[in-house]
């Protein structure tokens, strides 16, 4: 309890709450006592799993989502050093994202004509990612807070607009348009990367190199974040007049992790392009950032680790989304961990579950008797077939199933605010009507589903676990 | 002609700048009292805005309205501005209350979650596909006022001056009410106003509700003039009239109906003389200079630092 920077008494307070409690509450007691110094190199230890991934993953398919998660992690590993270390809230990120594959796309394809080698464009994005990066940094010197996310926000916008509409302006030295970014249609055809001898072509080939860049990254953030240079950043986050005081150089520290953030985003941005072979604006837009920020605050903002770990969980998710059968697993699975999690006596989950199911027939028997023609039975063998007669599929009755959806959120919402009995006796229904609107139409519509996923866990870390999975509770003064 | 020109972009100025404003008001008064940002603020004038539309829908639509068009756009804007309202309640209770003594990345956090949550139900609920008021059916472009070369469509009078009346109403709201000098006091300073014997969360639900209705009536007025409602119309619209009440000063009344006009004008001449497709850009441009320059806005005063 003797580590600089934490509290002794929100450490306690964390300890004595009910937090600890409960059925999962000694491993999750006994995960928070390790110290942040071997939880890191246990992570690296699993880490080391990802060498190994593609001689497991036989299809393409999933080498893609390996360098998805890859991409994911890199980006918020760039976003933390902003947000989780130097407590910027920095909104335009993303823009140094598409900056960064919009310059390797200039530098590598035939929109200009242009074809330098890859050892060259690499050091020349990371450069000029960062030189922009110290460019937008430049307001949080003057804007704090809110107004420093709003004006970073705006950048993100402008970044977008500019790339969607320089493709059809005249500059004055010429007589007829100049197409820079090609609109709407973006870059295509890009060059892939070759980097001295070293071709890549497959997918696979990127996820080597994003792997290497990966590692290469998360040591020096560890290194950096333990430097005077870490210590500096978090002490001008938590008080930046105090940390003024002590001749922290917080303005300076700002830009730093402006121009650091942007240009591991850059450079994860070229690395991009070049496995899509394309670039297009609507790669970055607010919804990419979005998905960061959850990733980030998921895992836990201020952890390396916890980055990683929510780069994974946000970008693997949506894959196992895609086929209903995989989501099936995914939605009960996590329904039935979470009721193991939130409910206290553990008994008592059996005795829900067990509600539940014969709520479940219920209900559907006194549907199927009323109006049978509603009724429509889930089509896929495994896990739907198992749940054929239990959850009712309805045919054709948008408006019942909006309705339901509607209700669901209520329930959900009144769920937090109920103790005790009423609580479980609310709990009963409202899971059978969450797997009524999942069975209906969140199965059907995965982008919805994700973005309906993410919105709700950025609020729900929010409220009940504002440090993330892996972070450490941060002590402020409400102002 | 040029003066007909002007002059028309003059009128469509203030009307989109109406717009900006009863959104901006939102903003500024949640920001007034709670120093957070409500980035679902766009999403609640989305949802005021469809509303508005199941309402008309509801009443025959506007080919054949069931009762007279008068009532029936009563009807439209208060069923808009209360359940826009409501929804602002909750979103205030379930998202922001739980955060009040949290750091301040937070409850922004939080925000944007929730306005992320809101835009996707939208998807869920009404799907991608654009709806219209069809507003020409329901008031003939031919009832207009001839002011000279000018036209200006009854349409646009209607929201110009229920613009101007919800001002008015909340102006004296805020400086004469029992409701308002409680809402200045704990804006000013919750804990001496709890002290006091005002229940801040009391005012601060009332504050929601006040803002987020304003919002749900910018909705409709949008759906009214422009006729396109969609799930994607509150985040712009969000962060313009948050641009607007930043320019006026945000947690400033006045300021951010003076911020709502000059962002409508802005635009609105941008899209005449310049060109539509850097309006966005000009928009952006303005606010990020008016911060820098003068971060408190035009009407705000200098905030002093507590250390």
């Amino acid at each position: 309890m003797s580590r600089i920077g934490s509290d002794d008494w929100v450490e306690q307070q964390e300890l004595r709450s009910e937090y600890y409690t409960g059925f999962t509450g000694p491993a999750r007691k006994a995960f928070d006592r390790v110290g942040p110094g071997p939880r890191f190199f246990a992570f690296l230890a699993i880490c080391a799993i990802f060498p190994f991934f593609p001689t497991v993953a036989d299809s393409d398919f999933l080498i893609r989502v390996g360098v998805n998660v890859l991409l994911f992690a890199l980006l918020a590993l760039g976003l933390n050093i902003v947000v989780g270390w130097a407590g910027l809230l920095d909104l335009g990120y993303v823009a140094f994202y598409g900056f960064g594959a919009y310059m390797y796309a200039w530098l590598s394809s035939s929109q200009f004509d242009v074809h330098l080698p890859t050892e060259l464009v690499i050091p020349i994005v990371i450069t000029a990612s960062a030189g922009l990066g110290l460019l937008l940094g430049l307001p949080s010197w003057r804007l704090v807070g809110d107004y420093l996310a709003i004006t970073t926000l705006f950048f993100a916008q402008i970044f977008v607009e500019l790339m969607l509409n320089l493709d059809r302006l005249t500059p004055p030295w010429r007589d007829e348009p100049l197409d820079v970014t090609g609109g709407p249609n973006g870059i295509p055809g890009i060059d892939d990367m070759r980097i001295f001898t070293i071709d890549f072509e497959q997918t696979r080939d990127y996820y080597f190199l994003l792997l290497a860049i990966f590692a290469v990254v998360v040591v020096g953030l560890y290194y950096i974040n333990e430097s005077r240079t870490g210590r500096g950043w978090r002490a001008s986050r938590e008080d930046p007049l105090a940390a003024e005081l002590m001749t922290t150089p917080v303005n300076r520290l700002k830009l730093l992790a402006f121009a650091m953030g942007a240009a591991v985003a850059g450079l994860t941005g070229s690395v991009f392009a070049a496995v899509q072979t394309g670039v297009f604006p609507q790669n970055f837009e607010v919804a990419l950032l979005i998905m960061i920020y959850a990733a980030l605050i998921l895992g836990g903002a201020g952890s390396i680790s916890g980055a990683v770990l929510g780069a994974i969980i946000i970008a693997a998710v949506p894959e196992i989304l895609r086929t209903p059968e995989n989501a099936r697993y995914l939605f009960y699975g996590v329904l039935i961990a979470s009721l193991l999690i939130v409910v206290r006596p553990w008994k008592r989950v059996a005795g829900i579950v067990a509600a539940v199911i014969v709520f479940g027939f219920a209900v559907h028997e006194i549907v199927a008797l009323i109006w049978p023609d509603v009724v429509v039975g889930v089509e896929d063998g495994g896990l739907g077939g198992l749940l054929d007669s239990w959850v009712l599929v309805v045919d054709d009755h948008e408006t019942l199933v909006n309705f339901a959806f509607v209700f669901l959120v209520a329930a959900v919402l009144i769920l937090t605010q109920l103790r005790g009995e009423s609580r479980m006796l609310l709990l009963i229904p409202t899971i059978y009507l969450a797997a009524f609107v999942w069975e209906n139409r969140l199965v059907a519509e995965p982008s919805v589903t994700r973005q309906l996923l993410f919105g709700a866990i950025l609020v729900a870390m929010m409220t009940k676990r504002p440090q993330g999975l892996l972070g450490t509770p941060r002590v402020e003064n409400p102002i | 002609m040029d003066v007909d020109f002007f002059v028309q972009q003059l009128v469509n100025g203030l009307t989109l700048g109406s717009v900006y404003a009863l959104i901006a008001l939102g903003y500024s008064m949640v920001y007034g009292i709670l120093k957070l940002l409500n980035f679902a603020h766009g999403e609640v004038y989305m949802f005021g805005a469809f509303i508005g539309y199941f309402v008309l829908s509801a009443l025959g639509g506007s080919a054949s309205p069931s009762i007279p068009v008068a009532p029936l756009l009563v009807i439209m804007f208060l069923a808009a501005m209360l359940g826009a309202g409501l929804l602002g309640v909750v979103i205030e209770r379930y998202a922001y209350r739980p955060l009040r003594n949290a750091p301040r990345i937070a409850p922004l956090i939080s925000a944007i979650g929730v306005s992320f949550f809101l835009q996707a139900s939208a998807l869920l609920l009404f799907t991608a596909q654009f709806r219209t008021y069809d507003t020409p059916q329901l008031i003939p472009p031919t009832k207009r006022l001839d002011v000279g070369p000018l036209h200006i469509s009854l349409t646009r009078i209607i929201v110009i001056v229920s613009t101007f009346a919800l001002m008015i109403g909340l102006t004296l709201l805020v400086s004469r009410s029992r409701l308002g000098k409680a809402m200045r006091a704990v804006s000013y300073d919750r804990e001496a106003a709890a002290m006091m014997g005002i229940d801040p969360d009391r005012v601060i639900v009332a504050t929601f509700f006040i803002g987020s209705a304003l919002a749900g009536a910018a909705g409709v007025m949008f759906g009214l003039v422009f006729e396109r409602v969609f799930h994607l119309m509150g985040f712009t619209a969000g962060l313009k009239g948050f641009t607007a009440a930043v320019i006026g000063g945000i947690g400033n009344i006045p300021g951010a109906m003076l911020g709502g006009l000059i962002i409508g004008l802005a635009e609105s001449f941008s899209t005449g003389y310049i060109s539509s497709t850097f309006q966005n850009l000009i928009v952006f441009g303005i606010l990020i200079v008016i911060l820098l320059v003068r971060p408190t806005g035009l009407l705000g005063s200098p905030v002093l630092k507590k250390v």
